[in-house]
């Protein structure tokens, strides 16, 4: 199963690519795994572009909202018994131009509730303190036995 | 090409503009219609679209950057012109996954124009516009080009 083999990999590997999902080998995205988050790297190809020499926004939000997931999975208390994760709102705000160059996103789990997880998701290019792009998202848990869920 | 009205010639130019972007080409996005201050775009199934291909089920990525576009598509159509703009902000909320290789067409509207901000809302259905599988409501900055600035 994909999600399962998505988050063994996010749990023990340091790092990797996100292959395993057709969407994030479209957008070409491999990961790190420090101690305190799983960052996420999208390198620059024309195929992420929207309007000339800018990353489309829709890339910019594919990636904020793996960001997001893959802070879910690493935050989720118990790795055997993972739930379906679906993104159910997402607002994402754009701060700079998305340029020709790559971008590292990373995630926060704001609150890891039995059914919501919210999470604050962040993009830039050069440096940290100056995001390009930035996203709230809030995740809805499906556990596939949620009536006998302690 | 003198037969065309210019109703038909702009739908023509609007389709190649759009067509012409790499990343609705590498999502499989192309042009379906628009109106006076709307647009639609569709997306027809295509595997890169999956985040989880056990459960055939489309990355959230794929559909917002489908009404981003579809979005930024009715602003272009509502000021007249192609001048550039910025996605400000856009909110997309998923109501339900789309049916497994359902064609995705995204609505846009530009429901209002001030001097500097276009605001936007719209939907997207996978057959039945009565039934969305995600609704969106976002803003557009205006950014004119350094070189073009007067003030």
């Amino acid at each position: 199963m994909t999600s399962l083999a998505l988050s063994a990999m996010l749990r023990t590997q340091h790092h990797g690519r996100l292959d395993m999902l057709p969407y994030g080998q479209l957008l070409n995205i491999s990961f790190e795994r420090t101690d305190s988050e799983v960052r996420l790297l999208m390198p620059f190809k024309e195929a992420l572009v929207g309007s000339p020499g800018r990353l489309h926004g829709g890339s910019l939000a594919g990636l904020l909202e793996l960001a997001g997931l893959a802070a879910v999975i690493v935050a989720l208390p118990d790795a055997d018994r993972l739930p379906r994760i679906r993104p159910i709102t997402i607002t994402v705000d754009y701060m700079r131009e998305g340029t020709p160059t790559g971008t590292i996103a990373a995630a926060e789990v704001t609150r890891l509730g039995r059914r919501i997880v919210n999470v604050a998701s962040r993009a830039w290019q050069y440096d940290r303190g100056r995001p390009i792009a930035a996203a709230n998202v809030n995740f809805l848990l499906d556990y596939p036995e949620a009536q006998s869920g302690s | 090409m003198s037969d065309l009205t210019p109703d038909q010639r702009q739908a023509r130019f609007i389709q190649r503009f759009m067509n012409g972007v790499p990343h609705h080409a590498a999502l499989g996005i192309g042009y379906k219609a628009h109106g006076k201050d709307w647009a639609e775009l569709e997306m027809p199934f295509a595997p890169q679209q999956l985040a989880d291909p056990d459960y055939g089920i489309i990355a959230s990525g794929a559909i917002y950057t489908l009404m981003d576009s579809a979005a930024g598509f009715a602003v272009f159509i509502t000021r007249g012109d192609m001048s550039p703009h910025a996605t400000l902000d856009l909110r997309v909320d998923y109501l339900r996954a789309p049916a497994p290789g359902a064609t995705i067409v995204g609505h846009g509207e530009c429901y209002k124009l001030t001097r500097q901000i276009a605001f936007v809302r719209g939907y997207a259905h996978d057959g039945d516009p009565a039934n969305p599988i995600a609704n969106i409501a976002g803003t557009f900055m205006f950014t004119a080009r350094p070189e073009a600035a007067t003030a």
